[in-house]
């Protein structure tokens, strides 16, 4: 039954129609990008400031998140570590999610040999636990946040280039695609101009979560020493600092490790809705 | 109305749907009867409730969608039944088939074994007389080759042997009702053609009624012996075949019948119908046919006209019923 | 041949396609498995005709449109478009044939890219080819849709919130956008409303006086492709079995076929309908299309001749042309005297 609508649904209705996990998952990235871009508002102290007279204070109202073994105040440091980790999961992305997009769309378009080629790449890329592959090239390298960009860089596009290829496999069967080759446009306007915004659904949804996965593998390196160097706030290294205090001062890594987890939780909250509001709206 | 006990007998049949947008009458008042051994087309386009009607006559409409009304086969309320005597009713005494065999056909088990099921359900035949009869039905349907093709699985039949199967499980019951609904759409015209000169063949073997639920009117005008318009969930005309393809007394029938191509008037305008059907959720005031409809007066726009018989057989739900006969006349 | 003032000349164009065969059977050195689709198709499209193309599912109709507009490549055979081989366009000049060719397409769901609003699916038509100056495109695209008749607000929105019938006009502007001399149309309507139907093929017929057009329309509809066509072509399994002017084809069918097919079409009469099915059996696999004529596992009258040798389309009367070995076949004639000629063919062909 199909029903000829006269106008576009209204924006209030739009809103009211989302699906509630993204209105969730939303306000915490919302926030959390508040938090990156704005730190020194919300922070009530210098992330970077000693305070001798007060090394690993419990939480307190004055350090609700306790203080570590230099008298450093958790939370500040906490919060200044949101501009990092969101630096992280954005930027190390982000070459991925546009390469492995354009790369996937002229494979999936082109097809055959191109496909069989590409097919093989990935194979050879994914067969390494992705966590070992990127500690093997930030290790040769050097450490640092640059190298681990080119290092997730290298990696991460395959899977980006996958779900492309295969959503535009789908799309070129459709008659628009072949409606696009009759009039006579280029292949390259009907992959990018009409293929690709409909096939790119499955990469975006797959970036949020890609995004929650950033940040863990940031701070995996900045655990191990291979990722944002100290003193810098970030929420791995700030779980390092505080691993030699786990049972005396478990509010140094615990605040840090909450702060990964409702981050992570809060792009995986709006991908999800991402993936439903995409869905039902066609 | 009551007195009728043989055939099948709809009065005021009903089904709703919620959408987001409100209830939605997908069939509004329908009311049918259908003779014994008599094919009936009930002929509509897409949303008109055609094939909703059909399903709703076997309590085939899945909630949160409702229906109403009284459904009477030869003297039993089929609203009133009991799940179980339901259940033996459907498939039994009343089989359905659909448009689309493939999805309702059990694509892991061989057809002998779907046959078989079906004829121990619903007859005493022990294992050996129902082989049998499996074999005889494939036979009976017209699958070449019937016993070798028992132990075949549906995607090893084409789309008019498997609709063949599909009808052969129908007929396992010695069904005396048979609900189509659409079967031979997705057909090619000369399998279609074989598949429909099956069906009359059945129908007098089985001397069974048949319910044909159609949009193609060249089919209703080969098969059927009486006809039902639907448009918007009602009934807009009934009466025999041949009267109703004679004489339109609705402007949609008339409509339906001008938009296809007749013979002998090539490259001429077609009498189409302006507008699209109109949705469910949002249907116009007064006849639901109003904005389209040629002879539309001020009383159409405000009043709905109600299904009334204006000769032996025929009835339409029209105010202008005349003029549109007239208008057909002159044309 | 081709300089008799055809627009478009098809020359024995076959058109395969793998079909599905496992890397093992391969290997056991079986055949490779080819679907054909197209097999020797001959044709001579005039300027300003309806040629009609019917058949069944699988008969490789829509196949023979999408090689007419270089959606596929044959891979035997030519075609010429004003006696230039199309398949050896590159670049510019094969886009400047697609302007000039262009398509419509059966699905008025698929076929309309559903991110771009109406304007923007026409003004890109526009600008790629170059038909208007920057500042008359907007002029021009709402001269388009008053054209196909659609109101002119249908330029700001989305293909979602059309009808059926309406996205099957937007299909259509957007392939007059181009002002091309040729359309084809695959099963344009067939997915639409009867009422809806009539609708589309009026416009049709309207826009092809008003533009002098070409068109090739491809159905399984008879009485459709009866309506609007000068001309038919009848296919099976990937042949033409049958070309005639519309109403010598429709009255005297030459090929047996074409006969059961006009027989299997419901009548609209109901007065005349018939309890004898028109054709028997089912078509046979497109993988294994039998030796011979292609018809011979359905056809009534076949004889040994039609098992061993494939008849070729040979004149029957001016403009007719059928492929069947009984050359006197003819579909108005009764039944016994067709069966007579198949008889007498017989005869003449053991002697």
């Amino acid at each position: 039954m199909k029903v000829v609508t006269g106008q576009r649904p209204r924006m209030h209705r739009v809103l009211f129609d989302l699906p509630a996990t993204m209105i969730i998952g939303g306000i915490i990235l919302f926030a959390s990008f508040v938090l990156a871009f704005f730190p020194s508002l919300f922070a009530p102290y210098d992330p970077n400031a000693f305070d001798y007279g007060a090394l690993l204070h419990a939480p307190t109202l004055a350090h609700p998140f306790g203080t570590d073994n230099y008298g450093r105040d958790m939370l500040s440091r906490v919060i200044h570590a949101y501009t990092i980790d969101m630096q992280i999961a954005v930027f190390a992305t982000i070459v991925p999610v546009i390469v492995g997009t354009l790369i996937g769309a002229v494979v999936g378009y082109a097809g055959g040999l191109t496909e069989a080629f590409f097919g093989r790449v990935v194979d050879a890329i994914i067969t390494f636990p992705f966590l070992v592959l990127v500690i093997a090239i930030v290790s040769v390298l050097g450490p640092g946040l640059i190298n681990m960009y080119i290092a997730v860089g290298i990696i991460d596009w395959v899977f980006y280039g996958r779900l492309t290829a295969a959503e535009i496999k789908v799309q070129k069967r459709l008659d628009y695609a072949d409606a696009g080759r009759v009039m006579g446009y280029r292949p390259s306007r009907v992959v990018f101009r009409h293929l690709l915004p409909n096939a790119m659904t499955p990469a975006l949804v797959y970036w949020m979560t890609d995004m929650a996965l950033a940040i863990l593998l940031g701070s995996s390196l900045g655990y191990l020493g291979l990722g944002a160097q100290p003193p810098a706030a970030e929420w791995g290294v700030l779980i390092a600092d505080g691993k030699n205090f786990m049972t005396t001062a478990w509010w140094i890594s615990i605040f840090p490790g909450l702060a990964i987890v409702i981050t992570g939780l809060g792009f995986s909250l709006f991908g999800d809705g991402l993936a439903e509001f995409l869905r039902t709206r066609r | 109305m009551s007195a009728k006990t043989d055939g099948l007998h709809v009065r005021g049949l009903c089904a709703t749907f919620e959408t987001p947008r409100g209830p939605a009458r997908a069939v509004d008042g329908v009311d049918l009867d259908i003779a014994p051994g008599e094919v009936f087309g009930l002929v509509g386009e897409s949303g008109s409730g055609k094939s909703v009607t059909l399903r709703a006559l076997m309590r085939l409409v899945h909630p949160p969608g409702r229906v109403e009304g009284n459904v009477a086969w030869q003297g039993r309320d089929l609203m009133a039944m009991k799940p179980e005597e339901l259940r033996r009713m459907r498939g039994g005494e009343i089989a359905m088939i659909f448009q689309e065999p493939m999805t309702a056909l059990n694509p892991v088990l061989p057809v002998r074994v779907q046959i078989e099921e079906n004829l121990r359900a619903h007859t005493d035949m022990n294992r050996r007389e129902r082989r049998a009869r499996a074999l005889e039905l494939l036979d009976i349907v017209g699958i070449p080759a019937a016993a070798r093709r028992l132990d075949e699985y549906p995607h090893q039949f084409s789309g008019g042997m498997r609709q063949r199967v599909m009808i052969a499980i129908a007929l396992a019951s010695s069904p005396k009702l048979l609900l189509a609904d659409e079967p031979t759409t997705a057909l090619d015209v000369t399998i279609q053609d074989q598949i429909l000169k099956l069906l009359l063949d059945l129908r007098d073997e089985f001397s069974m009624s048949v319910v044909f639920v159609t949009h193609d009117l060249g089919v209703v005008a080969s098969l059927c012996d009486r006809m039902a318009v639907m448009y918007a969930g009602r009934i807009v005309e009934t009466g025999t075949v041949s009267e109703v393809f004679a004489t339109p007394h609705h402007p949609y029938t008339r409509g339906l019948l001008g938009s296809v191509p007749h013979g002998g008037a090539e490259r001429t305008m077609l009498a189409s119908i302006e507008g699209t059907p109109p949705g469910l959720a949002s249907l116009p005031a007064g006849c639901a046919f109003h904005p389209r409809c040629e002879f539309a007066t001020d009383e159409c726009r405000r009043e709905r006209p109600a299904l009334e018989p204006f000769a032996p057989g025929r009835s339409v739900a029209c105010f202008h019923h005349e003029r549109v006969a007239r208008a057909e006349e002159l044309a | 041949m081709s300089d008799d003032g055809s627009l478009i000349s098809v020359r024995q164009v076959s058109k395969h396609f793998d079909a599905g065969q496992s890397i093992l059977s391969r290997l056991a050195g079986e055949p490779r498995a080819a679907v054909h689709a197209l097999n020797g198709i001959d044709l001579d499209i005039t300027r300003g005709e309806t040629l009609g193309v019917v058949g069944e599912s699988g008969c490789g109709k829509s196949t023979l449109a999408r090689c007419l507009v270089r959606l596929h490549d044959p891979d035997e055979g030519t075609i010429l478009f004003e006696n230039r081989d199309i398949g050896h366009l590159k670049g510019g000049a094969r886009r400047a044939f697609n302007r000039r060719v262009q398509m419509i397409f059966q699905d008025p769901y698929s076929s309309l890219n559903p991110r771009l609003t109406v304007r923007r699916m026409l003004s890109e038509a526009l600008t790629v080819h170059r038909m208007r100056p920057r500042g008359e495109i907007d002029g021009r695209i709402a001269e388009l849709l008053d054209l196909v008749r659609l109101p002119s607000d249908a330029a700001e929105r989305y293909p979602h919130e059309f009808s059926g019938g309406q996205r099957q006009r937007i299909g259509i502007a957007r392939a007059l956008a181009l002002e091309p001399d040729v359309l084809v149309a695959d099963e344009l309507v067939s997915a639409l409303d009867v009422s809806v139907q009539a609708q589309v093929i009026n416009l049709l017929l309207t826009l092809q006086e008003e533009l002098s057009l070409t068109v090739v329309f491809v159905a399984h509809d008879l009485r459709l492709v009866r309506h609007i066509s000068h001309r038919v072509a009848v296919m099976y399994l990937g042949r033409i079995v049958e070309i005639a002017p519309t109403e010598a084809l429709f009255s005297t069918p030459r090929h047996p076929y074409s006969k059961a097919l006009l027989d299997a079409a419901p009548d609209l009469d109901p007065a005349k309908r018939t309890r004898v099915a028109a054709a028997r059996g089912e078509l046979p696999s497109p993988l294994d299309i039998p030796p011979g004529c292609p018809f011979n596992t359905r056809c009534p009258y076949a004889f040994d001749r039609c098992f061993t040798e494939r008849p070729t389309l040979d004149p029957r009367a001016p403009g007719h042309r059928a492929a069947c070995h009984l050359t006197e076949f003819a579909g108005g004639l009764p039944e016994q005297s067709n069966e007579a000629v198949a008889e007498r063919q017989k005869e003449e062909n053991r002697a």
